[in-house]
């Protein structure tokens, strides 16, 4: 009898989320993928016509890469998902910029649900499962509209379930209040800290922030997760080791771990290992495909990023092509011991249309 | 206030709703009770019984009912 995708996840959150090796994997990935193929195509009437037209035989089962992909970009032109209006419990949406158009991402309480306990025991795998105090590198403001949640605010909240006493270091004017993150990290003195934020947010408001005011806000032991895009970084000549660097000469004692995921997948997201490669957990995969003809591309290829997911149930995500230059560096192999895939992200490919992911602040 | 009365008053003060409703009331039932609401509410029984939840608990706990079980694991009693 074939497992549901409800055995396949409680069996996988029983063990700890680097654990399947290359066989394994591939053998899972299997059957889980084309569970989910299967579901959606009988679910979702879009998504059966676009395998239909592809030829695609979705009642057998087929390899990660013969596994149909979706463009991204096709939730932002169609309202895509697999389950009855009425048991949508959340639309997600991309923060787009002005004048473009958002993903919506339909979530029903099982797929909520399942991402929050993925993202839990992935960060969990690198903080531990005590909560710690909160410092979130933003503005409350991030939390408005509640009922159109955007992916900015969504992170803060998905994030806070790692902290207690949770304070946002920037005011409604997206200055940082240092007086306040002061007084929050003498009230924790001797604790490990958490920090919180998006990529360039961090780097405009509160890294340069703090270097033109001079002061380092000195924190004794702390991590730091964020996430978003590099681009306007580049444009600065910014990479990883500088912002890594520049980010301790300002905070303290820190260590940055960067991670990568996308509105449409949230939950089962990359993380940047301490040899600063990005891994897939148990819960995700990356395939490279090559531009010219979208075949599967060799390890150290460069190509198109395909991100694949175990968690979307009521909408069609589970296999996307991003708009995302990249190669895969190896797998089962890396020195800090996480079993799978572990890949770099080169960015935006040139000719992709233009869409910051969540450094869309603008001043008004 | 009883640890019933403070049990209460977390879930009526954060989402704004009347105890007529907590009986049946459960995660993402109503509007105020998202994910956002949820923090809120986890952050108030915190504080009100001087607690601290598990990471996972935070994720269990999603209705009224499962939340008066749960707090006898941080030995509350209502």
């Amino acid at each position: 009898m074939r497992k549901t995708m409800e055995d396949i996840l409680e069996e996988l959150l029983q063990t700890s989320p680097y654990s399947l090796d290359k066989a394994e994997k591939r053998a899972l990935y299997r059957k889980a993928l084309s569970e989910l193929t299967r579901r959606h195509y009988a679910a979702c009437p879009e998504y059966q016509r676009i395998l239909d037209a592809l030829g695609f035989d979705a009642e057998a089962d087929h390899e990660l890469e013969e596994q149909p992909m979706l463009p991204v970009r096709l939730f932002k032109e169609y309202e895509l998902l697999s389950v009855p209006r009425e048991e949508v419990a959340k639309i997600m949406t991309s923060s787009g910029t002005s004048g473009q158009r958002v993903s919506k991402i339909f979530l029903d309480k099982t797929n909520t649900k399942n991402q929050t306990r993925v993202l839990t025991e992935i960060i969990s795998s690198y903080i531990g499962k005590k909560r710690l105090p909160l410092l979130i590198l933003d503005t409350r403001l991030a939390l408005r509209d509640r009922s159109m949640f955007s992916a900015r605010g969504a992170g803060i909240v998905g994030f806070s379930t790692f902290g207690r006493d949770t304070a946002y270091a920037l005011n409604e004017n997206m200055e940082i209040d240092i007086p306040a993150v002061q007084e929050f990290l003498k009230k924790h003195e001797g604790e490990s800290i958490l920090l919180f934020g998006y990529t360039y947010m961090i780097w405009q408001y509160a890294v340069c922030a703090l270097r033109e005011a001079g002061v380092c806000l000195q924190i004794g032991e702390g991590r730091l997760f964020h996430i978003g895009g590099w681009k306007k970084l580049k444009e600065q000549a910014v990479d990883s080791l500088k912002y890594n660097e520049a980010v301790r000469e300002v905070l303290g004692n820190v260590a940055v771990y960067n991670y990568y995921g996308m509105a449409e997948q949230l939950g089962s997201v990359f993380v940047e290992c301490e040899h600063g490669h990005m891994h897939c957990s148990n819960y995700s995969d990356v395939v490279i495909r090559r531009p010219a003809d979208f075949s599967a591309a060799e390890t150290g290829e460069r190509g198109l990023i395909e991100l694949v997911s175990l968690l979307p149930t009521s909408y069609p995500g589970h296999v996307l092509l991003t708009e995302d230059e990249g190669e895969i560096l190896g797998e089962d192999d890396c020195p800090c011991g996480r079993k799978g895939k572990y890949f770099r992200i080169h960015g935006r490919i040139r000719g992709a249309e233009i869409r910051g992911c969540s450094d869309t602040y603008e001043r008004h | 206030m009883t640890n019933m009365e403070k049990y209460n008053e977390a879930f009526t003060s954060t989402f704004g709703i009347g105890e007529d409703a907590l009986e049946n009331l459960e995660y993402q039932g109503i509007a105020a009770w998202d994910s956002v609401g949820h923090m809120q509410l986890i952050a108030a029984l915190e504080e009100a019984f001087d607690i601290m939840f598990d990471t996972d608990d935070i994720i269990d706990l999603n209705s009224y009912q499962v939340g008066k079980q749960m707090l006898a694991k941080y030995e509350v009693e209502l």
